[in-house]
């Protein structure tokens, strides 16, 4: 409150939140329908071969990785970077430009890309699916997101850049690399002027391909779903419970110990494959000493609730964020376990791995967002958040979905894993195949439900939060701290 | 120096990308050539087998279905000799999958004919009972795009030197011929029309016989080459 004169303009933020509920909603509506899919294979033929688990599956993780995950970010960005650079978006026509410009570019740019791959446009690599044309949009994009990040900084009138800066810097750096190197493919009609325009090659082949997927494919995780995170959750918990960052300096062990350990864990996802031995075991290695950042922030995060943990009680966005710091030590603990060569052995290909992968996203990040909406809301529109009783159903019904979707995912995988490695007694492997795969099927059908107690948690989210702009009460001024709720 | 960093953005942004830049260049940088070369044997895809593996590509088939066997014995019992470097030379992109939903493909075609996967693909449940996998009719409609195919067999051919039109083992034949797209579709056409008749469905001879290639043809013209 150092210069109460600034009055900050949310326009960008508010659209990218609009946006986050939106690819939210549908990225996860697929999810669920998919999982179900697995459990009730009818359920592929609803629309034809649009509806074929193999056509959605990546339209899934790419609307809800760079849909939902990503427009919460860019929401979150264009809230904490004018706030805590202490500088107005309105103050500069061509930031504000460079902002909408953003929006519309992603906006239109996502919505051709999930069209193209409905339409079978897709490189197969793993969250780089996108053809050749979309990943150009996506660069664009990109920059625009920078010239905005650098842009404001260059107009800031507090010096030191706040720790969720180095973070949203950190994405931003991370995600370009990572894109431009895994992307690179050469367009086959540009050489031969044949055949389809959006068909590309991999300039990488066979394992060169896999080592540069995998490096690419881990740390989208990286600068997608952890840093941005982290940049966020260094801000709203905070400003939520009013309590300052616990240690400066566990925020720098954390910050900096990340950026140097994330990028050599890549090499787990190949393990017992055909890269060279050296480079699983570093895979392996670093993986395991990934746990030491990445509970640092964790542990950092809670520790700023110290003394504080009745608000836990009162506060359900608290609950939310103090959650999400949990499910992300869980996560980080689990990751670091599956690295492990004998643990790879046995759950490398199977459901744990998925199941990994959502108690982080759902738990970690789709907390996160959730929660930092929320507390922008009353910011956004200077009311209070319309019923805190429906956000503390949402937080209870999303909280169950996530602990059945991981256990049952843990148990299924593990059953598998064991199944596809057992023998009789003459050493002849137990089980075939397709035994392994109808054994799945009550935890297949108990995933879906743990989605989609999640995903109706969405539209109470999303309900709360249209209420809030609409029909809940007016605040004179801008909340300093814990966001207001109406019971 | 990190309060310094913190006041600088230039140089922070400059100190994180070097931070997180050369664990790529340490990992991938030092085998890249060595991994480049293929095991004794591997060919090229011919041009049907690259229409199928793009039908591969396009159905995502590796949501599901891997192909890379690891080096345990559950594993080669269950698919066969376990997956070597040289034998993924020609695979752009790789299709390794890191999820087996359905069984590894990487050595389908030692164990797996035509009528098999034609009626696999049409109803998986009528030989795999209690399979989840869905029917992938429209691949049995779809005419195989020959021409991008090619386009890519010739895009590889002359950005990456892949061995198309050359002599390999030096027996003085052209091991996988390419030649103009006339040549190489007619080639393709004869191929196809024997991989149709080893399904024994007459609508995908017909087809064929119509100069067109039904999808599911060439995907299994390259599931067949798996081994």
């Amino acid at each position: 409150m150092q210069n109460p004169a600034i009055e900050y303009d949310y326009t960008v933020a508010k659209w990218f939140s609009y946006l986050a509920i939106l690819f939210g909603i549908i990225g996860m509506g697929i999810g669920v329908w998919i999982a179900f899919e697995l459990a009730f294979p009818e359920l592929n033929y609803v629309a034809g071969q649009y509806s074929l688990f193999s056509r959605l599956r990546p339209i899934h993780t790419n609307t809800v990785a760079f849909g939902f995950t990503l427009s919460g970010i860019f929401a979150t960005w264009y809230y904490v970077g004018q706030r805590v650079l202490k500088v107005s978006m309105a103050e500069s026509k061509f930031l504000m430009a460079v902002g909408k410009l953003h929006f519309w570019l992603y906006f239109i740019g996502a919505l051709l890309a999930v069209g193209s791959l409905l339409l079978r446009y897709t490189t197969s690599k793993e969250y780089a699916q996108f053809e050749w044309p979309f990943d150009i949009v996506v660069v664009l994009i990109w920059v625009l997101w920078g010239i905005s990040i650098f842009g404001l900084i260059g107009i800031r009138r507090e010096k030191t850049l706040y720790i969720s800066l180095w973070y949203y810097i950190a994405t931003f750096l991370g995600v370009a690399m990572l894109y431009l190197f895994n992307n690179m493919e050469v367009p086959t009609y540009l050489i031969t002027g044949m055949g389809d325009p959006f068909h590309s090659v991999s300039m990488y082949a066979g394992t060169n391909d896999a080592m540069v997927q995998w490096w690419y494919g881990h740390n989208a995780v990286a600068f997608v779903f952890t840093v941005p995170i982290i940049a966020m959750i260094y801000y709203y918990l905070p400003k939520e419970s009013g309590q300052p960052v616990y240690s400066y300096k566990l925020s720098l062990l954390s910050f900096w110990g990340l950026m140097f350990v994330y990028l050599w864990a890549g090499g787990h996802h190949l393990i017992y494959s055909t890269v060279p031995d050296w480079m699983q075991t570093m895979g392996s290695v670093f993986s395991v000493i990934l746990i030491l950042p990445s509970w640092g922030s964790a542990l950092n995060m809670l520790l700023t609730m110290k003394g504080e943990w009745g608000q836990l009680k009162e506060n359900p966005l608290i609950k939310f964020m103090v959650l999400a710091s949990t499910f992300y030590m869980l996560s980080t603990l689990e990751g670091p376990i599956q690295s492990i060569k004998s643990v790879n052995a046995l759950a490398h290909f199977t459901d744990w791995i998925p199941g990994h992968v959502h108690d982080g996203t759902l738990g970690w990040v789709g907390f996160m967002i959730i929660a930092a909406i929320m507390h922008m809301a009353p910011r956004f529109y200077k009311r209070e958040i319309y019923s805190k009783k429906l956000l503390e159903m949402q937080f209870w019904l999303q909280t169950t979905g996530i602990v059945l979707y991981f256990s049952s995912m843990w148990i299924a995988g593990i059953t598998q894993g064991m199944m596809w490695r057992a023998v009789d007694q003459y050493g002849n492997l137990a089980y075939s195949f397709i035994d392994t795969v109808t054994v799945l099927h009550p935890y297949y059908t108990l995933r879906g439900i743990g989605g989609l107690f999640y995903f109706i948690g969405l539209f109470m989210w999303a309900y709360n939060f249209y209420k809030t702009m609409t029909a809940s009460k007016a605040i004179e001024k801008e909340p300093q701290f814990a966001s207001p709720m109406a019971a | 120096m990190f309060s310094w960093l913190e006041k600088n953005p230039f140089f922070f942004a400059v100190g994180v990308f070097v931070v997180i830049a050369f664990a790529g260049l340490i990992e991938i940088v030092p085998d890249f050539a060595q991994q480049s070369r293929p095991v004794v044997g591997a060919k090229p895809y011919s041009l049907l087998e690259l229409a199928g593996r793009q039908v591969y590509i396009k159905d995502s088939c590796n949501a599901c279905h891997s192909q890379l066997i690891r080096p345990f014995k559950s594993e080669t019992d269950r698919y066969g000799m376990y997956s070597l470097n040289g034998e993924y030379a020609y695979d752009r992109p790789f299709l390794w999958g890191s999820k087996r939903t359905g069984p590894d493909l990487h050595r389908v075609g030692n164990y797996r004919t035509s009528d098999w996967h034609a009626n696999h693909m049409w109803e998986p449940t009528s030989v795999v009972p209690g399979s989840i996998m869905p029917a992938y009719k429209h691949m049995f409609k779809n005419v195989a795009d020959l021409e991008t195919a090619y386009a890519e067999a010739l895009t590889v051919k002359k950005v990456f030197n892949v061995p198309y039109d050359k002599d390999l083992n030096g027996d003085g034949k052209v091991d996988v011929p390419l030649g103009s797209f006339e040549q190489a579709k007619q080639r393709a056409l004869q191929y196809a029309l024997k991989v149709a008749e080893e399904t024994k469905r007459q609508d995908l001879v017909d087809m064929v016989k119509q100069g067109k290639v039904p999808e599911i043809v060439a995907l299994i013209a390259y599931l067949n080459r798996l081994k």
